[in-house]
């Protein structure tokens, strides 16, 4: 069965089309990255999901309608909507004791686990914690929910290179197993090219590339071309052109390997990179187009 | 993958999300005990230096007429039940108009939300601290602090060698406890309940200033039928529903006396059924409104 299912999934603010008419389909198991810039609906398509917004179209997650069926739905969601959503007045303590309370997927003892490996008091209030420790918390949390899906909408925002790191091991390492889908959204695309197995771009409410991470690496190439094989390489149809110290960078959308080797050095590029590729091309044609 | 037998069974599932999420305000809004125990406490104080002067007083009191008498020893005691009263509705008021605004100004709303409770177990729980917390909090808060009063005092006349029996006898303390107790429900639980309602509605719907946006309707739709037609009825609906009706009439009169108690015919006014249905269809609307809602 797959953990999430649309057709058609459409949302429209006034006359602004968050999202366009979205067919999606994530499979169990599976570690989803959607990328894309402000304002291009991943935020919009997460609250779908998660069924805190009314859209038009089909959407189903884990078998079920989120916006009717959501109370049910999240006993087997678990979502970080942002980095700074814990209320500030709660204590680390009354935090377990709700959760407990509240949710019956919970396991206090695990998440008591999560948080010795922290500097975290039980007894301090969420306002005297640090931004990075507030995400540590809500994450042991988190993983203590033995959720089927677990949604991160910008989990890492504004937190500095250690903690980033440690979120994503600690989902990895201690979270993360087969029968777990996690959906996640980020601009800080660079730390979790190693976590996706699957990724999907999205401009102005709708898809526009969404492979697996297999397919991404066999499929896009990135040639540091020699100087004098510029024109060679051109003719093959880069995607996309870029200088790096007067030298060209050449991105290769299913072209050979061997071909490329002969004109430089070949790696795969960067998620980032790519991501400049196809929305940064977008752009540009959607300026054309318009002139 | 066995995955529907790891779901834990609905059965009694309502109650605990319920008795959290009522904690849960609680920890959050602390002024719900401190405010009325606070104003015991400081009314306790007054009471106790008072008591220097209670021999005195009691004798003069003597020399009065029964009725006088009788009133003069009471009256600390109803001064304090008001006190604490009052207090209890002022905090419900602004407990109110925060407990649907605050969670999406913080944007805890999308903690709450990630939490399987539903819209109408939040908006219920929240509901039921003006509704029942505060009027049985404000209810044992009096009882203990008129008990107090009545030892202080009690210890006071012993060592004036005055007898304890008068006023023991002015005190009926059961009695007034009891027409306390029906007060609160009744006027604070349910005579209030579509003042709760509306506020409630308002802090779910106002983005800012969620107190104009249920202080400013009531008083323009009061001001513009005073100026199209020179009546006040609406002036005087709300007047009814603050006084309490007629329950609040009987036993926030003379004093708190038995009289209340028979006060039954409160619960046959229309206006009371017509009052709890507009808190009904306030709530409803909240539960609606949290669930389109987003943090502001």
């Amino acid at each position: 069965m797959a953990c999430i299912e649309a057709r058609g999934l459409r949302k429209t603010f006034g006359i602004t089309i968050a999202l366009d008419g979205i067919d999606l389909r994530v499979e169990e198991g599976r570690i989803l990255g959607i990328i894309g810039p402000n304002g291009a609906g991943k935020t919009t398509a997460l609250n779908a999901i998660l069924g805190l917004t009314p859209y038009q179209g089909e959407l189903k997650v884990l078998g079920r309608d989120p916006w009717t069926e959501r109370d049910q739905l999240m006993r087997e969601v678990s979502f970080i909507a942002d980095v700074a959503i814990l209320p500030r007045w709660i204590r680390v303590s009354q935090l377990l004791d709700y959760v407990a309370g509240v949710h019956p997927r919970f396991d206090r003892a695990k998440a008591e686990g999560f948080l010795a490996k922290t500097t975290i008091k039980r007894n301090s209030k969420v306002r005297e914690l640090s931004k990075g420790m507030v995400a540590q918390l809500h994450l042991a949390v988190v993983m203590a929910i033995d959720a089927r899906l677990l949604v991160l909408d910008e989990p890492t925002l504004g937190l500095d290179i250690l903690y980033r790191k440690k979120f994503y091991d600690s989902l990895l390492n201690d979270y993360f197993d087969r029968s777990r889908t996690i959906v996640v959204t980020t601009h800080q695309v660079e730390e979790i090219q190693d976590v996706l197995t699957d990724l999907m771009f999205i401009d102005r409410g709708r898809i526009v590339l969404e492979c697996s991470m297999e397919e991404f690496e066999s499929r896009y190439l990135e040639l540091m071309v020699r100087p004098e094989h510029v024109a060679a390489a051109r003719a093959l149809k880069p995607i996309h052109e870029r200088q790096v110290f007067g030298r060209s960078i050449l991105l290769f959308d299913h072209v050979d390997r061997q071909q490329l080797a002969a004109l430089g050095d070949v790696r795969t590029p960067s998620i980032a990179d790519l991501f400049v590729a196809v929305i940064g091309n977008q752009d540009g044609q959607a300026q054309g187009a318009g002139r | 993958m066995n995955i529907e037998s790891n779901v834990v069974p609905a059965a009694g599932s309502a109650t605990r999300p319920m008795y959290w999420s009522v904690r849960r305000e609680l920890w959050e809004s602390r002024s719900i005990y401190i405010a009325p125990l606070v104003v015991a406490a400081v009314f306790l104080f007054g009471f106790m230096i008072s008591t220097i002067h209670l021999p005195e007083r009691l004798r003069a009191a003597l020399a009065l007429g029964p009725m006088q008498h009788h009133k003069l020893i009471e009256q600390p005691y109803n001064v304090a039940a008001l006190l604490v009263m009052g207090t209890t509705f002022v905090v419900a008021v602004f407990y109110c108009l925060d407990a649907l605004h605050g969670e999406r100004r913080d944007r805890s709303i999308l903690f709450w939300k990630s939490m399987p409770v539903s819209d109408l177990i939040t908006v219920v729980s929240k509901a039921s601290i003006p509704l029942l917390v505060l009027p049985l909090l404000a209810f044992a808060i009096t009882v203990v602090t008129q008990l107090i009063m009545l030892l202080l005092s009690t210890v006071v006349l012993l060592g004036s060698g005055l007898s304890v029996a008068t006023l023991w006898s002015q005190v009926s303390l059961f009695q007034m406890s009891l027409a306390l107790l029906y007060h609160l429900l009744v006027v604070h639980g349910l005579w209030y309940a579509p003042i709760f309602g509306w506020l409630l509605l308002v802090s779910a719907w106002a983005r800012r200033t969620a107190f104009l946006w249920a202080a400013l309707p009531p008083l323009a739709i009061g001001v513009v039928e005073k100026i199209a037609f020179n009546t006040s009825h609406f002036a005087a609906m709300l007047g009814h529903i603050i006084s309490g009706g007629t329950a609040g009439a009987a036993s926030t009169g003379d004093s708190m006396s038995m009289g209340a108690l028979t006060a039954g015919h409160a619960l046959s006014a229309p206006s009371f059924w017509v009052g709890l249905a507009f808190a009904a269809a306030c709530l409803a609307a909240a539960v609606r409104l949290r669930r389109y809602r987003e943090p502001i």
